[in-house]
């Protein structure tokens, strides 16, 4: 099923773990460090560099792009180290998650108490993923690498709800 | 003696590390190729994306994964092979994975501290693992290894009356603990014996074999299968979603120990199983 971020957001309750869909849409990576200077924004109540009402966040560390590319390898990374993290993001109106393996229990709580959803994307074919990219912009934490957060415009990136804003799971 | 010069090898490793990342060995593909059934499944679907992955990352020059990985090298070295010029052959192939990495438009993935984490900016420190052969060339077999796969690894101190189903019970609980995090269809590289600081190296070296060789030891080749067929009975699947295959492969390598010993440790590969072989 081919669908918008915006679709998406209208009402999580429609799409059920297990559900294939390819999504289409504005989503910003961020992994371990950028999420660690995120939350430490959010508790020390500073600007954040992006605004996560209603966002999709990709556990992400891309290739660099070569003059050719939009951009380079981009998979997901495993979610897991992120989950510590997870709820807070949630509670600060993250509504879309996506990366690869599984979830704690906390993070499915906080999950089906923030009607969000938890996408997975195929870890290790980055170079397929790259052809669903159109376009990659730095947006903060430049210093920190692959880690850094960019925005990128997907189309049709293929994925299956993993955890769905009821709170069932796949894996 | 034969002379080799400092600045071949760093030029073979700059290409070497380009190779690696763009290109799925035929014996993973092919294993791949053997569980698709065009069921239309979760677990078809996900094999027949590898499949893809490979075919786009050889024509289009992208990394098969974002995670470039720790460029690991397992060095033979001649003993009629004299390295001149201007680097030995630990800081030739570190300049080669700084080259690399930079010109291929590869992820630089390691920091320069476990707790500070500062990116190096060119992948380098190598991990660099040096054995002396006879003859008078260099084989380098390089493995670009994902930090997720590595993840899910394990290493432990089991004891000589464990025995063989205190190993396998270990390989067991560990593919069922973190196997689904670790991109599978898996590798599963297991080291048995050595001491705490080798048994880790022997189940690395065990994911270099290609699939569906044979271990030269019988009595571990019939190991290796009874393992293979333990795993694939965890439902565990490609991705983690459940089905077929689980593992692709399990290679064990083994060393002598002490009586008191029997040092364990499984070193898991994700299904982008990136190695290469180069002869100087």
């Amino acid at each position: 099923m081919k669908i918008t971020i915006e679709q998406l957001l209208q009402n999580t309750d429609n799409y059920k773990a297990g559900t294939k869909i390819e999504l289409s849409g504005t989503i910003y990576t961020a992994r371990d460090q950028a999420h660690k200077r995120l939350v430490e924004l959010i508790q020390q109540k500073k600007q954040l560099p992006i605004n996560l009402v209603n966002t999709c966040i990709y556990y992400c560390g891309p290739c660099p792009n070569s003059p050719t590319q939009i951009i380079g390898s981009c998979g997901p990374t495993t979610s897991s180290r992120m989950d510590v993290y997870t709820p807070e993001m949630l509670n600060n109106g993250v509504k879309i998650l996506i990366g690869k393996g599984k979830r704690s229990p906390e993070v499915i709580k906080s999950i089906k108490e923030n009607k969000a959803v938890y996408l997975l994307a195929t870890g290790g074919i980055g170079a397929l993923i790259a052809k669903k990219v159109k376009s990659f912009k730095l947006v903060a934490f430049e210093d920190l690498g692959p880690e850094a957060i960019y925005k990128i415009e997907v189309e049709n990136f293929p994925l299956i709800v993993g955890i769905d804003s009821n709170g069932r799971k796949l894996l | 003696m034969r002379t080799i010069e400092s600045e071949i090898i760093i030029n073979k490793i700059s290409d070497l590390c380009g190779e690696v990342n763009f290109n799925l060995p035929q014996d993973v593909v092919d294993a791949v190729k053997t569980y698709i059934k065009n069921d239309n499944s979760i677990a078809d679907n996900i094999l027949n994306e590898i499949l893809e992955n490979a075919k786009i990352a050889k024509q289009d020059k992208i990394p098969l994964c974002q995670d470039t990985g720790t460029a690991n090298f397992f060095v033979k070295i001649g003993k009629d092979v004299k390295i001149v010029g201007d680097y030995d052959i630990s800081t030739a192939i570190n300049k080669g994975v700084s080259n690399g990495y930079t010109k291929h438009y590869l992820r630089k993935s390691i920091v320069c501290d476990p707790l500070a984490r500062v990116n190096t900016k060119d992948n380098t420190p190598a991990n660099i693992y040096c054995d002396y052969v006879d003859g008078d060339k260099i084989e380098i077999t390089m493995l670009a290894k994902g930090g997720g796969s590595e993840n899910a690894s394990f290493l432990k101190m089991l004891t000589p009356l464990d025995g063989w189903n205190g190993v396998k019970n270990f390989v067991i609980e560990s593919v069922k603990l973190k196997g689904a995090n670790a991109c599978p269809p898996i590798i599963a590289g297991l080291g048995i014996g050595g001491d705490f600081a080798s048994v880790g190296l022997l189940a690395k070296k065990a994911l270099l074999r290609s699939i569906g060789s044979n271990n030269k030891s019988k009595f571990y080749d019939d190991k290796e299968k009874e393992l293979f067929d333990e795993i694939n009975k965890l439902n565990i699947g490609p991705m983690g979603l459940g089905g077929v295959p689980t593992a692709l492969a399990v290679f064990i390598e083994t060393k002598p120990c002490h009586i008191a010993s029997m040092p364990v440790a499984i070193n898991i590969q994700c299904h982008s199983c990136r190695r290469k072989t180069i002869i100087i």
